[in-house]
């Protein structure tokens, strides 16, 4: 199973190096990738009736973080989906991406998304949950942003990774909130522990979290306005992450929590407020954008939206819509975005008004935008049909507002339908125009794909129950649905439900024959558009951009000695405060203090001396001596205080300092002089008053009671275990072995920046 | 003799400090090796001072007995002194290597703050 | 510098502090010294012969360049670290063998682990300090 995700993050490399192939005559290889995944998963299909799969894989057991995977019907849905789609996205893309320059670049994103979002459904730990999320939304940045050589896919691929990745954030807020709640990060185990987080003071929080994390994903309103932007990408990503699999992240994840978390009152409502609020808003804004992409980016929003609400209601009846639903709509969706696709690639334009009698010219692509419509329109012998009679069974037996919701559930599937019918009809009816007549069918690569899904999803609706029992039921437990429901069927009889899709379809389609899609509205509506999500956001990001430029040119003097000084006041005040406040400074004498001999007084003179000299003195060769003096005298010290070793290494090394002194110094000009009192006297302050804080610090230090356990076991176990009686070498050459390996790297850079800097010739320099 | 080490450290950290503010780059470099100095210092004051008693086991000794020093500070001041010689080393080189590019020792002349994006 | 005493004094000196910096090497675990130091003043002793002698002569005697100390040095650490794992014993932990030699004592990868600072600490100063030198002066 864990070869299964991470071989999508393999090919990902491969296909990095294998530009050439690919973009040559190579291009369907890629595709054989998901087509092998797809077979592995629909193979363990059968063995899910038995309950779910789970894999035992671990990661950092320490702090019950696993690797686990889990596969059940949800997570066998989405791997459905996203390995088949996928198989038809990567043989699409191949086509519609031929020849272009940076093919192997789109595949490694492809299937770097791929195998994340595959570990994302079957992770079955939230902190493994949450890695394959970002790596989603990591991935669909750099596909949203492919043309990167044009502003508008820059900034929309990162408003998009902003807004998913604030949410993402959050998210991992609420897993870590919900993992120390429950005391595990296992999703498995945290269906057991249902009834205490849901009783848990914490609750709410955990729901405002696990819903940002949800929404901004799944483009629910106030957070949707990245969507339609992210239609910059190029169609197959349109068709693969923007409608079939990655925006139903955030369904994936209210679905998988709806166990857990779900069933309450602030739950349901929010879902059920949130959803129909995206479903009316973005069904109303696909009726104004003549842009095919956009029509179905609105069209999708509003399908998330319906997702969202389906959950929200939370019966049973709503939680088996919901698991029919998903694949719908990827069905249709999927089917939709390649043929727009398809029409981009060959008149090179998406308006609608333009796009006219391209059937005649390109049945096959026709045919499949013909079923995909009438599958998102719910015509009967349609999977969609069965999809929203299930909504609307759910939402008539709600338990509170059931006509208020059905409304909002018909109204947004007339619009739903009219958006279809846009896309996969309009385009393809009426008079060729002159100028396409010299059009001709698109290689198969491009057009199989949207067929295939478009005839599944009538397959799917002739033959409900090919699909019934082995994977919406298992979809349907899985997600928390416990009542047996009648099985889906084509025809249910003459009952309200039908007549609500009749309405549905008799409103769609006058609503398609009478208004045009037009750009007439949008004056109207962009009235509002400094209040719009949109506007706020770009405006809050702009006030964050200025304020950040503000504070690093405040800070960035570029002053050396200016980020010194920062740094060693906040150091001084911060340190001083404290020692100010709670610290009783004083001497021990008796304990601290062992007697000053003469020599050491000596020493201690001939140091101070030194120092000042080297302070003060304004020749060059005078502040080295006086180094060196003060190198020497600490060389004295240590002699004195029984550290031989460091004698030695202090009297070889200031030595060679004193050399290499010599050999640079006289090379660089004389001290400038510059002696501004006032300067001089702030900084003098400034730097005594952090010695002085050092001094402190050193005293507390020293009558804090040590512990010498460490040199203790050095010292009783130098001879006997290391067989060695200076215990410093001892340390540094055995106990202490991997560190000095390091260190002597660490000393071997530094040589090696020497070398290279002086051997390094620049123009400026002539002398060299 | 703790005092003094206390004032000396103070005095070694003072100093380094006000050289680093310098607008001398020789200064600058000065200012490094009495900073590393005193932390060196401090160190080796943190461990405890013992005078006259190493930690070297004694001919027919097979453990350190009685007072002795600190071994582990004086293995972490070794390894400090030998990488210090390093940093300074490069520090230098790379001044002098500055100041044949813009042929002054004034670190003013250093300057190019990230101007506004 | 190419005072004649300081010429002739280096002659002599090189060997004799190279002898004790091989001695100061050697003695390290048992009395003050090691790797470290011993590197450090076989570095002086030859920075002495380049003061006196001229920097072409030192590199001549040295034969090889002094950067090539530097992985040498590493690769001498490295293997007696890496050794230990031939005898399934996990990296760098100490392996001796039971021959007593006077002066140096044990034989052991410790003492070549030491050894291999020595040459990577020659390495190092010499690199540095010539180069520096050789752009400089």
């Amino acid at each position: 199973m864990i070869i299964a995700v991470l071989s999508g993050f393999f090919f990902a490399i491969i296909a990095l190096l294998s530009g050439k192939p690919i973009r040559k005559n190579m291009g369907w290889i890629p595709a054989l990738l998901p087509l092998t995944l797809f077979i592995y998963f629909f193979s363990l299909l059968p063995a899910l009736a038995s309950g779910p799969l789970r894999f035992k894989y671990e990661w950092v057991p320490s702090m019950g973080v696993n690797a686990d995977m889990k596969l059940d019907g949800l997570s066998m849905l989405f791997c459905l989906l996203i390995t088949g789609i996928g198989t038809g996205v990567f043989l699409y893309a191949s086509y519609y991406l031929k020849g272009h320059q940076y093919l192997n670049r789109f595949f490694c994103y492809l299937s770097i998304f791929m195998a994340a979002m595959l570990g994302m459904v079957l992770a079955d730990n939230l902190v493994l949950l949450f890695v394959f999320w970002e790596l989603t939304s990591i991935s669909s940045f750099f596909l949203i942003g492919f043309n990167n050589e044009e502003k508008i896919s820059r900034r929309n691929a990162l408003m998009a990774l902003t807004i998913t990745g604030a949410g993402g954030f959050l998210l991992m807020a609420g897993c870590i909130l919900i993992g120390s709640a429950s005391g595990t990060y296992s999703i498995n185990s945290l269906l057991a522990s249902a009834g205490n987080l849901q009783q848990h003071t914490l609750y709410g929080w955990m729901l405002l979290f696990i819903f940002a994390g949800a929404f901004t994903k799944s483009a629910q309103f106030p957070f949707h306005f990245w969507l339609p932007g992210a239609m910059v990408a190029p169609t197959p990503v349109s068709a693969y992450l923007h409608s079939a699999t990655m925006v139903k992240a955030g369904i994936y994840l209210l679905a998988r929590f709806t166990p857990i978390l779900g069933h309450t009152a602030p739950w349901n409502i929010t879902l059920m407020i949130v959803g129909g609020i995206t479903m009316l808003y973005s069904a109303f804004h696909s009726l104004q954008r003549t842009d095919l992409k956009e029509i179905l980016a609105y069209s999708t929003i509003a399908a998330l939206g319906i997702l969202v609400f389906l959950l929200g209601v939370g019966t049973d009846a709503a939680l088996l819509a919901a698991a029919a639903f998903i694949l719908v709509h990827a069905l249709y969706k999927a089917a939709l975005f390649m043929v727009a696709g398809i029409l981009d690639h060959e008149t090179g334009t998406r308006h609608v008004g333009l796009l006219r009698g391209l059937g005649k010219v390109m049945w096959p692509v026709a045919t499949a935008g013909l079923l995909a419509a009438l599958s998102s329109a719910g015509v009967p012998l349609t999977y969609g049909f069965i999809g929203k009679d299930l909504i609307y069974e759910a939402t008539l037996h709600a338990p509170s507002f059931a006509v208020l919701l059905t409304a909002v559930a018909v109204l947004t599937n007339i619009f739903v339908l009219y958006a279809g019918f846009q896309a996969g009809i309009r385009p393809f009816a009426g008079e060729l125009p002159q100028q396409y007549r010299q059009l001709h069918l698109p290689g198969w690569r491009l057009w199989i794909p949207p067929l295939v899904l478009a005839l599944l999803g009538v397959v799917f609706g002739l033959l409900p129950s090919l699909t019934d029992e082995a994977l919406i039921r298992q979809v349907y437990t899985s997600i928390g649905g416990q009542g047996t429901l009648p099985p889906l069927k084509i025809w249910h009889g003459f009952n309200t439900v039908l007549l609500l899709s009749g309405i549905t379809l008799v409103a769609g389609c006058l609503l398609y024959f009478l208004y045009a899609p037009s750009a007439a509205f949008r004056p109207l509506t962009d009235k509002w558009q400094h209040f719009s999500p949109e506007a706020i956001t770009i405006k809050c990001s702009r006030a964050f951009l200025k304020f950040s430029n503000w504070y690093t040119n405040l800070f960035h003097s570029g002053y050396l000695r200016a980020y010194v000084s920062i740094i060693i006041i906040f150091i001084t005040c911060l340190l001083g405060l404290k020692l100010v406040l709670d610290v009783k400074v004083y001497f021990d004498i008796k304990t601290n203090i062992s007697g000053i001999r003469l020599y050491d007084a000596v020493v201690f003179a001939i140091i101070l001396a030194a120092i000042w000299k080297s302070v003060s003195t304004s020749s060059r060769i005078n502040a080295v001596a006086s180094l060196s003096v003060v190198g020497y005298c600490i060389c004295l010290l240590f002699v004195i205080y029984s550290a031989p070793d460091l004698a030695m290494t202090q009297f070889t090394i200031d030595t060679l300092t004193v050399v290499l002194f010599v050999l640079v110094l006289f090379r660089l000009p004389p001290f400038l002089k510059i002696n501004d009192r006032k300067v001089i006297l702030r900084d003098a302050v400034l730097a005594a008053l952090f010695g002085a804080v050092i001094s402190i610090i050193a005293l507390e230090a020293m009558n804090e009671p040590t512990t010498k356990e460490i040199s203790r076991f050095y010292a009783e176990n130098a001879y006997v275990m290391a067989k060695g009686k200076n215990v410093v070498n001892v340390m540094l050459v055995d106990f202490r072995g991997f560190d000095t390996l390091v260190e002597i790297t660490v000393l071997t850079i530094a040589a090696l920046g020497v070398y290279s800097l002086m051997k390094l010739r620049v123009n400026s320099t002539t002398k060299e | 003799m703790e005092l003094l080490l206390l004032i000396l450290i103070g005095i070694l950290y003072a100093t380094g400090i006000f050289m680093m503010l310098r607008r001398s780059m020789v200064k600058l470099l000065i200012g490094l090796i009495l900073l590393g100095n005193g932390a060196n210092m401090l160190i080796f004051l943190l461990g405890g001072i013992t005078r006259g008693k190493p930690p070297i086991i004694g001919e027919t000794d097979k453990v350190l007995t009685g007072v002795y020093a600190d071994p582990v500070p004086q293995s972490l001041i070794l390894t400090a002194i030998v990488i210090s010689f390093g940093l300074q080393a490069f520090a230098i080189v790379l001044l002098k290597r500055v100041h044949a590019l813009i042929q002054t020792d004034d670190l003013n002349d250093l300057n190019t703050p990230d101007t506004s994006i | 510098m190419k005072s004649i005493i300081l010429k002739t004094a280096s002659n002599y000196l090189l060997p004799l502090l190279l002898l004790f910096a091989v001695f100061i090497l050697f003695r390290g675990h048992y009395k003050p010294g090691g790797g470290f130091v011993g590197g450090l003043i076989a570095s002086i002793a030859f920075v002495l012969h380049a003061f006196a002698n001229g920097l072409q002569s030192t590199r001549k005697l040295l034969r090889y360049p002094p950067g090539a100390f530097i992985p040498t040095g590493l690769a001498i650490s490295l293997l007696s670290g890496l050794a230990p794992m031939f005898a399934g014993k996990p990296f760098m932990s100490a392996e001796w063998l039971s021959i007593h030699i006077p002066i140096i004592g044990l034989l052991g990868t410790p003492l070549f682990f030491d050894i291999g600072v020595f040459f990577v600490v020659i390495g190092i100063a010499l690199t540095i300090l010539f180069t520096i030198s050789e752009t400089i002066l």
